[in-house]
């Protein structure tokens, strides 16, 4: 059976080269990073060596990169770190209401310590206006926090033109570009910000790997407490394979973008013309030009996304209702009610991460699957051909 | 303990927030670079500092000149020697 896997925002698959980079540290080079002998040296470099590659990807300094479990545990460690180190000068933190639920609930959570949280709405694409930005921020602000690029519905958003906004106040902006590093150009220079978050397994590397950004000077109260790795900003002995894996895929990642970005453009474009144009009743979410480029993500009217994703996976083909974690909970997609799609239209859902491994011909392959397999949903549906438009009246401008 | 105010530094390390004993390996590292005479300001807001960076500079041979309480966190100023 033909098949296509297109859901790469969940997880990538770990590249040959990375794995060849990370098999010796599971082997002869075992020994702790921390050890002062040669093997323990050895270790070290490699971390180092990691260290200089994650930050060559996004254009920082090697001292600048943090390594952590995941991009969870680097948007944890970004809100709350920062949270905790500056809580004398404020307590009121302001983060979109399209973040990841690392970030949402990281804020959930000091808001229970008495810190105070700004949600800052999104309009129909999901951009964040830098306006309303600018007037929510106030003396007490001690941080922002603006995704980079949605996952669940692509959009990127105008991050140096706020990340400006917060400098000018004096205030710490950190961006989650788990769903960008890797997809398209990520420089901290150009894009102005303090912190920034990466994931390993958006960019071929192995699951439980990640980084965070923080600028030089920038204070960061810590959340594992122990010894001096990482410079004593995260304790616990370091994941030397994961770590050197996540160092392999960097830069590949650096070297293939410039073809990488187009070619999978090129799919996409392709992907979201012909379904636009055969299936009928279906939304387009997110921005249609300032999106990632591998991103689609439609709402078919009249079906439910999970049933659609079961029926694509019986023929082969893989692709996601929303966030990769969100999707059991089995309720309406925050992001999706906050761009102000309607609760039954938000059930249809449908994610489409493409990476440089799809063809063409997978891609021709779900365009020959989908329509006949929406069709026969349809057909079964309760709700289809009711009358409706798209997005809740008064939600979003 | 001495207390000093208003003492002028020609490099200052800051180490607040981060963990023990990182206090004890980075002012080594920064005075390598520094000059005999020159003086080292060390910001952290580690307690254990107030009795670790006193030995360390007897230990290490450089005057320990004092340290300033400041609303968030202590500066140690040590005064290179060799």
């Amino acid at each position: 059976m033909k098949s296509a896997y297109l859901d790469h925002a969940s997880a990538t698959p770990v590249r040959n080269e990375v794995i060849e980079a990370m098999l010796p540290y599971f082997r002869e080079r075992f020994a702790n990073p921390s050890n002062v002998y040669d093997i323990g040296s050895e270790a070290k470099r490699a971390v180092d060596q990691s260290r200089a590659s994650v930050a060559g990807l996004i254009g920082a300094e090697d001292k600048e990169i943090i390594f952590t479990s995941s991009g969870a545990e680097a948007n944890n460690l970004a809100i709350k770190g920062i949270a905790l180190a500056r809580q004398k000068k404020g307590k009121h933190i302001v983060v979109s209401s399209i973040e990841h639920h690392s970030v949402l609930n990281s804020v959930r959570f000091l808001e229970r310590l008495d810190f105070e949280a700004t949600f800052l709405p999104v309009d129909k694409y999901g951009l964040v206006s830098p306006e309303s930005l600018a007037k929510v921020i106030r003396p007490e602000t001690i941080l922002v926090s603006i995704m980079h690029a949605n996952n669940e519905i692509g959009t990127i958003e105008p991050i140096s033109e706020m990340a400006a906004i917060c400098k000018d106040k004096e205030v710490i902006f950190h961006t989650d570009a788990v769903a960008s590093v890797g997809n398209t150009r990520v420089d901290v220079g150009i894009l102005n910000v303090d912190l920034l978050s990466l994931s390993g397994p958006s960019l071929c590397a192995p699951k439980g790997t990640g980084a965070l950004y923080f600028r030089k000077n920038v204070r960061l109260m810590p959340l594992i407490h122990g010894g001096i790795q990482e410079s004593g900003r995260r304790a616990g002995t370091e994941n030397v394979p994961g770590i050197v894996g996540l160092g392999k895929a960097a830069e590949l990642a650096k070297t293939e973008l410039p073809e990488k970005e187009p070619y999978v453009r090129k799919l996409r474009d392709r992907l979201v013309d012909v379904v636009l144009k055969k299936i009928e009743k279906v939304t387009l979410t997110g921005h249609s030009a300032k999106r990632l480029p591998g991103h689609a993500s439609f709402c078919f009217e009249g079906i439910e996304g999970e049933s659609l994703i079961f029926m694509l996976a019986q023929n082969g083909i893989y692709v996601n209702t929303g966030s990769a974690c969100a999707s059991k909970a089995l309720k309406t997609s925050p992001v999706l009610t906050a761009i102000g799609i309607r609760a039954d239209l938000a059930q249809g859902s449908t994610v489409f991460t493409i990476d440089s491994d799809n063809t063409k011909e997978e891609i021709d392959h779900v365009l020959e699957k989908l329509p006949t397999i929406v069709h026969r949903l349809r057909s079964i549906s309760p709700i289809w051909g009711k009358e409706i438009p798209a997005y809740e009246e008064g939600v979003c401008s | 303990m001495k207390f000093i105010e208003g003492q002028k530094a020609d490099d200052t390390l800051d180490l607040v927030c981060r963990m023990c004993p990182m206090h004890l390996l980075e002012p080594g590292d920064r005075l390598k670079c520094m000059t005999k005479g020159q003086v080292l300001e060390v910001l952290t807001d580690y307690d254990g500092a107030l009795d670790d960076i006193p030995d360390w500079c007897s230990k290490c041979g450089h005057e320990f000149i004092g340290m300033e309480e400041d609303d968030e966190y202590y500066k140690f100023y040590i005064k290179k020697k060799k």
